[in-house]
C-alpha cells in the first residue's frame, strides 16, 4: 500500500508556502473549544506562552464536537500547511500518527517525566510506536448519572445501585408524573449510554472483547442483544421530544426538576455550576449502577503536528506548558473533567471533581480504566460511526433488538 | 424596457383581489417568521427567552446581545466579538465577486458574439461544474493550493470562489448576451472597433441589469460559504460564518440564544442590503436574461 | 491590441481571430483541472484503499460493495428522491402562483417581492436555530398553537422518523420557492400582450388565459428553475446538519450528507469517494440530456 508521503509533501511546499507559515516565534492550535468557560481556560494556556515571548495564532473552529475541526485539519495537512497543535481524541491521534504526521516529543517527555505521571491507559493514545506524538490535558470520564436532589429525596430513591433498582427508581419518577430520564436524541448521546449499558450489562471482559477487541462473536452475543433489550427499557423512559434536544437542554431538565437523571460525561457538572447548583445538595452525581468500579472515559489532548525534521522550541513550550500542573489544575476545574496527570493536588476541585479523581486513580491502578467507544477511546473512526448508527437506529425504534445485533455485526465489519 | 408596459392585461374583480391580497399576505408571514424570531429573540434577556415564547414580544427591551455578539463574545480564546472577522469576510468577498463577474462577462461575450467551433460544448462544460459537491473537492484543492503556495492565504480562497463561481456567471451573461442584437457588434467590427474595444463600448454599458443578478447570487454564495472558509483560511483571515459558527456552535457551556441570534443576524446583514437595496433590480436582470430562451 | 489599425494585415487577422479563445481559455482551464480533474481523481479515489488521506493501493470494486451494502446509503438515496422530487414541484407550483397572483398589479409589490426574496439570501447557519426552535413541538409551532387554546394541534415531524424529512423540504421550500417566484414574474413580465388581448375579445376566461397561452409560454423559465433548484437539491448539506444533523436515527440522511460523513468524519474516504462518483453520474444523467436538449435549441 503506498500512503500520502505527508514528510515530503510537507517539505516540498514548504519553500512555496513560506509565506503563509505561522512566525518562528508563534505557534498555531487549532480547537473547538469556543464557550465562555473552555475558552476562558485555555486563555491560561495562551497567556502562559505569551510571558514567555510565544505569540498564540487562534484558530477555532466549532461544531459536531469536532468533526468540522477535523476536515479542517485535512485541508491544511494536505495543503502542506499543518498547525502546530491541534486539539485531538483518542484513536484520531493514531490514526495521524500512523500517516507520519506527528512530532516526536520522545526528548521532551524524557526530561519531564511524562511516563510516570501520565496513566497508562492515556498514554496508548498519547504515544505512537514508543513515541509520544501529543499532550494530555484531561481526563472525561462518561458512566455519570447526574440526578435531581430534591425529586430523589420527595419520592424516596437513593442513587441506584444495580440496574433493577434502577429501574425502579425510573418507574417511580413516572408514576410521580416526571420525565425520569432526561435525554438528547443525538447519535453520540445515544453511544454514550449504551456505553454504560453494555459496561454494565456483560461487564468489563464483555467491553474490552466486544468494543476494543471488535470480536465478531461478542458482537453478536446475547449478552449483546440483553444490551440492546435494556435500551428500548431506557427508550420508555424518555420524552417523546427527545431527538436532535442538546445535551445540555437535557442537563437543564434535570436542573429546572423537570426530569430526574441524565446519563451523561463529567462535562455536565458545569452546567449545574453555571446554574449555582451545588454538588452534593441540589445534584448528585454517581456511576452508572453496576459500573461503580469501573471508569469509561476519553481524553482531550494536543496533537502536535511535525513541523520540521527537529521540534521547535515553541513547540517543545506548549507541551511542556500543557502538561503543566498549573494549567491541568486551572483547566479542569472550569471544564468538569480531571488532571491527565495524576500528581495534581485536588485542592481545587469541588466535591465531583474530587470523587471523580479519586476513581479515575482507583480504576487506573485496578485496570479498571477503559476507553470510551462512544467518544473515540475504544476503537477508530469508521466503528465508532458505524455502531453509532446500529445504537440510533435501534434506540429510535427502526428495528429491534435481534436485528440490531445482526446489523451491529455486518456494520461494524464493513467499517475495518 | 419600462416595468408598466410590461404589466399583465389580466383583470380581475373585487372578490379576486382580496383573495389575492390574503393569500399574500399570508405568504409575506411564511418567509418573514424565522427572522421574526430571530429578531424578537435577540432582544430579550436570556431569562425571558427560557421562560417565555418563542413568539412573544420581550418584556424588556434590551440591546445588549448585539453588543455583545459585535464586541465582546467568546469565539476563540479571545473574547473579541464578529467584529474583525467581518472585515475578513469583505477582503474576501468584494475581490472575488468583482473577478468573477468580469470573467463571466468576458466568457459571455465570447461565446456569444466571437463564436467558434466547439464553443457550446464548452460552455456545457462550465455549466456542469456548477453541479459539483464541494465536499468533494477538499481535498484535492487544498493540495493544488498548497502547490500553488496560496495555502491559507486570502488570494487562495478568493482563487476557489472564482474556480466555482464561473460556471454560473458565465451562464447568465451568456444568456443575457444572446439577446443582444448581433447587428450592433457587427456594424462597429466594419468601423474597425476591436475585441476589447466592442466590448467596453458596446457590451458593458449596457450589462446592467445582468450584472446586478451575478453580483447578488455570487455575494450571496460567496458571503454564505462556510465549507472553505473554514477549510482554507488561516487563523487571521477565518470569514465571518467561520466565527458565526464559533459563536454557536461551542460545544459545551450556557446558549446564549440572544447573543446567537444577534450574531446571525449581524453575519446576515450584508446579504439582506444587497437583496433590498438591489432587489428591484434583480427581477428586471432575470428578466432581461436568464429565463428567456 | 484593442486599438487596432485601419489597414490590418495578416498576422493582426489571426491575432484577432485568436485573442476571443485567449480569453476563453483560463476559464476552460481552470473548469478543466478543478472540477473535471478532480471529479477523476474522486473517480480514481473510489478505488483505492483511502481513509484518512488520499492513498493509492488499488482495490477493485470492494468500495462500491461497501457502499450497496449500507443501510445509512440507501436510505439517503431514497430521501434524495423524496426530497428533491417534493423540492422541486412545490418550489415551481409555490412560485408560480406567488408570481401570477403577484403579476396583478399588487400594490407595492417591490415590498413583497423583497420579503418572498430575502431568504434566498441567508444561509442555515443563519437560519438554523430559529428553524431548529419553530419545528420542536416543545417550545416551537405546536407549543404555541396549543398555547392559543387549539389543545390537540400536533406538529411534531421533526421527532418523528418517517416525517423528518419533509421538515426538511419546508425549510427548503422556504429558503428557494421566493427566488423561483421572481424567475417566474421575470418570464410573465416578458409575455406579449397583444396575443393575451386578443384572446379576451374572444371571451376566453382567466382560468383558460393562463392555461392555454401563458403557462406553456413560461417553459423557459421553467428550465432555469428546473437547473438551479436541482443543483440545490442535490448540494444540500448544511440545511440537514442544521435542522436535524441527519436524524432522528439516521433518518434524515441525504447523499451529500452521507459523502461528507464517510470522507471527513469516518475516515472511509474510500467509500465517501464512491459515494460521490454515483452522486456524479446521477447529477450528469439528469442534468447532460437538459443541456444538450437546451443548448442544440439555441443554435
Amino acid at each position: 500500500m503506498m500512503k500520502f508521503k505527508l514528510a515530503t509533501m510537507t517539505a516540498a511546499t514548504a519553500l512555496l508556502a513560506a509565506t503563509s507559515f505561522a512566525q518562528a516565534e508563534d505557534v498555531e492550535v487549532l480547537h473547538w473549544w469556543t464557550s465562555g468557560g473552555e475558552a476562558a481556560a485555555l486563555n491560561v494556556l495562551k497567556e502562559d506562552l505569551e510571558g514567555q515571548g510565544i505569540g498564540w495564532q487562534d484558530m477555532p473552529v466549532a461544531g459536531g464536537g469536532g468533526t468540522q475541526a477535523m476536515t479542517v485539519l485535512r485541508a491544511r495537512v494536505t495543503s502542506g500547511n499543518p498547525p502546530t497543535a491541534v486539539q485531538m481524541l483518542g484513536f484520531d491521534i493514531l490514526d495521524w500518527a500512523n500517516e507520519g504526521a506527528l512530532a516526536d516529543l520522545n526528548i521532551l517527555a524524557g526530561m519531564e517525566g511524562w511516563d510516570d505521571v501520565v496513566p497508562e491507559a492515556l498514554q496508548k493514545f498519547s504515544k505512537h510506536d514508543g513515541k509520544w506524538v501529543a499532550a494530555p490535558v484531561n481526563v472525561h470520564s462518561t458512566n455519570w448519572v447526574w440526578a435531581n436532589k430534591a425529586i430523589l429525596d420527595e419520592l424516596d430513591i437513593e442513587p441506584p445501585k444495580n440496574w433493577d433498582e434502577f429501574v425502579a427508581a425510573l418507574e417511580k419518577v413516572k408514576a410521580a408524573g416526571k420525565t425520569p430520564i432526561a435525554h438528547g436524541g443525538q447519535a453520540w448521546q445515544d453511544a454514550t449510554v449504551f456505553d454504560a449499558v453494555a459496561l454494565a450489562t456483560g461487564g468489563p471482559e464483555f467491553y474490552k472483547k466486544a468494543f476494543i477487541d471488535l470480536d465478531p462473536e461478542t458482537l453478536g452475543s446475547d449478552t449483546m442483544k440483553e444490551s440492546f433489550d435494556r435500551m428500548a427499557v431506557i427508550r420508555s423512559y424518555v420524552d417523546d421530544n427527545f431527538s436532535g434536544r442538546d445535551w445540555n437542554l437535557a442537563t437543564a431538565m434535570v436542573i429546572n426538576g423537570e426530569a430526574a437523571f441524565q446519563m451523561m460525561g463529567d462535562w455536565a457538572k458545569g452546567e449545574f455550576l453555571n446554574a449555582g447548583k451545588v454538588p452534593g445538595e441540589d445534584f448528585l452525581c454517581f456511576r452508572f449502577p453496576d459500573t461503580q468500579d469501573q471508569v469509561t472515559f476519553n481524553a482531550d489532548q494536543f496533537a502536535m503536528f511535525a513541523q520540521g525534521p527537529e521540534v521547535g522550541k515553541e513547540q517543545a513550550a506548549l507541551a511542556t506548558a500543557i502538561l503543566s500542573p498549573n494549567f491541568q489544575s486551572a483547566f479542569n476545574v472550569v471544564k468538569g473533567s480531571v488532571p491527565a496527570r495524576t500528581d495534581v493536588s485536588n485542592e481545587a476541585f469541588d466535591a465531583c471533581g474530587k470523587k471523580g479523581m479519586a476513581d479515575l486513580k482507583k480504576a487506573a491502578d485496578s485496570g479498571n480504566l477503559y476507553g470510551s467507544m462512544a467518544h473515540g477511546h475504544a476503537n477508530p473512526a469508521s466503528v465508532k460511526n458505524a455502531i453509532y448508527d446500529v445504537v440510533t437506529a435501534h434506540f429510535n425504534g427502526e428495528y429491534d433488538s435481534t436485528v440490531a445485533v445482526e446489523e451491529l455485526v455486518s456494520s461494524v465489519e464493513i467499517a475495518q | 424596457m419600462a416595468l408598466a408596459s410590461t404589466d399583465t392585461v389580466i383583470r380581475t374583480g373585487r372578490t379576486s383581489r382580496f383573495i389575492i391580497y390574503t393569500v399574500l399576505i399570508v405568504f409575506c408571514i411564511y418567509y418573514l417568521l424565522p427572522l421574526y424570531v430571530m429578531l424578537v429573540n435577540s432582544l430579550k434577556p436570556l431569562d425571558e427567552i427560557r421562560g417565555g415564547g418563542m413568539l412573544s414580544l420581550p418584556q424588556e427591551w434590551t440591546l445588549a446581545p448585539w453588543g455583545s455578539a459585535w464586541s465582546t463574545a467568546q469565539i476563540g480564546v479571545e473574547a473579541t466579538g464578529l467584529r474583525p472577522y467581518f472585515l475578513n469576510s469583505l477582503l474576501m468577498v468584494v475581490p472575488a465577486v468583482a473577478i468573477s463577474t468580469m470573467l463571466g462577462a468576458l466568457n459571455g461575450y465570447v461565446l456569444t458574439k466571437w463564436r467558434f467551433r466547439g464553443d457550446t460544448i464548452i460552455f456545457g462544460l462550465m455549466l456542469f461544474g456548477c453541479f459539483i459537491p464541494f465536499q468533494m473537492v477538499l481535498i484535492p484543492m487544498a493540495r493544488m493550493l498548497g502547490l500553488m503556495g496560496l495555502a491559507g492565504t486570502v488570494p487562495g480562497l478568493i482563487f476557489v470562489h472564482l474556480v466555482y463561481g464561473i460556471g454560473f456567471s458565465t451562464l447568465y451573461f451568456r444568456n443575457y448576451y444572446a439577446q443582444f442584437p448581433d447587428e450592433l457588434v457587427r456594424a462597429a467590427m466594419i468601423d474597425g472597433a476591436g475585441f476589447f474595444r466592442i466590448f467596453q463600448r458596446i457590451m458593458l454599458p449596457s450589462s446592467g441589469p445582468i450584472a446586478v443578478v451575478c453580483i447578488i447570487w455570487q455575494f450571496t454564495n460567496i458571503w454564505n460559504d462556510f465549507l472553505f472558509g473554514a477549510s482554507f483560511a488561516d487563523f487571521d483571515s477565518q470569514p465571518m460564518t467561520v466565527a458565526l459558527n464559533n459563536l454557536v456552535s461551542s460545544s459545551t457551556g450556557v446558549k446564549e440564544y440572544n447573543v446567537h441570534f444577534a450574531g446571525a443576524i449581524m453575519a446576515a446583514l450584508p446579504t439582506l442590503l444587497v437583496y433590498v437595496v438591489a432587489g428591484r433590480f434583480f427581477v428586471r436582470g432575470l428578466m432581461a436574461g436568464s429565463v428567456k430562451g | 491590441m484593442e486599438q487596432s489599425v485601419p489597414t490590418r494585415n495578416k498576422l493582426g487577422d489571426k491575432l484577432a481571430d485568436f485573442l476571443p479563445k485567449l480569453v476563453l481559455s483560463p476559464s476552460l482551464a481552470i473548469v478543466l483541472i478543478f472540477v473535471y480533474g478532480f471529479i477523476f481523481f474522486t473517480f480514481y479515489l473510489s478505488f483505492t484503499d483511502s481513509r484518512i488521506l488520499p492513498s493509492f493501493g488499488l482495490v477493485g470494486f470492494e468500495n462500491y460493495d461497501k457502499l450497496f451494502r449500507l443501510r445509512a446509503w440507501s436510505i439517503a438515496v431514497d430521501n434524495l428522491f423524496i426530497f428533491g422530487g417534493l423540492y422541486i414541484v412545490i418550489c415551481c407550483a409555490l412560485g408560480l402562483m406567488l408570481a401570477i397572483l403577484l403579476d396583478q398589479k399588487i400594490r407595492s409589490e417591490g415590498f413583497i417581492r423583497t420579503i418572498y426574496l430575502y431568504p434566498m439570501a441567508l444561509s442555515f447557519i443563519v437560519t438554523g436555530t430559529a428553524w431548529k426552535w419553530f419545528l420542536d413541538p416543545g417550545i416551537g409551532l405546536e407549543a404555541v398553537v396549543q398555547s392559543w387554546g387549539w389543545t390537540s394541534f400536533e406538529f411534531n415531524w421533526i421527532k418523528d422518523r418517517n416525517m423528518a424529512i419533509y421538515t426538511i423540504v419546508i425549510a427548503a421550500v422556504w429558503q428557494t420557492s421566493g427566488f423561483v417566484m421572481a424567475m417566474f414574474l421575470a418570464g410573465l413580465r416578458g409575455i406579449d400582450n397583444e396575443v393575451l388581448k386578443a384572446a379576451q375579445i374572444d371571451g376566453a376566461s382567466n382560468w383558460a388565459l393562463y392555461r392555454r397561452i401563458v403557462i406553456p409560454q413560461l417553459r423557459p423559465a421553467f428550465m432555469s428553475a428546473f437547473v438551479v433548484l436541482a443543483h440545490m437539491a442535490i448540494k444540500s448539506y448544511d440545511l440537514v446538519i442544521a435542522l436535524t444533523n441527519g436524524g432522528p436515527g439516521r433518518a434524515t440522511e441525504l447523499p451529500a450528507t452521507f459523502m461528507y460523513s464517510y470522507t471527513f468524519t469516518r475516515n472511509q474516504m474510500g467509500i465517501g469517494a464512491a459515494s460521490a462518483t454515483l452522486m456524479l453520474m446521477t447529477i450528469a444523467a439528469i442534468i447532460v440530456p437538459y443541456l444538450w436538449s437546451e443548448l442544440r435549441e439555441k443554435k
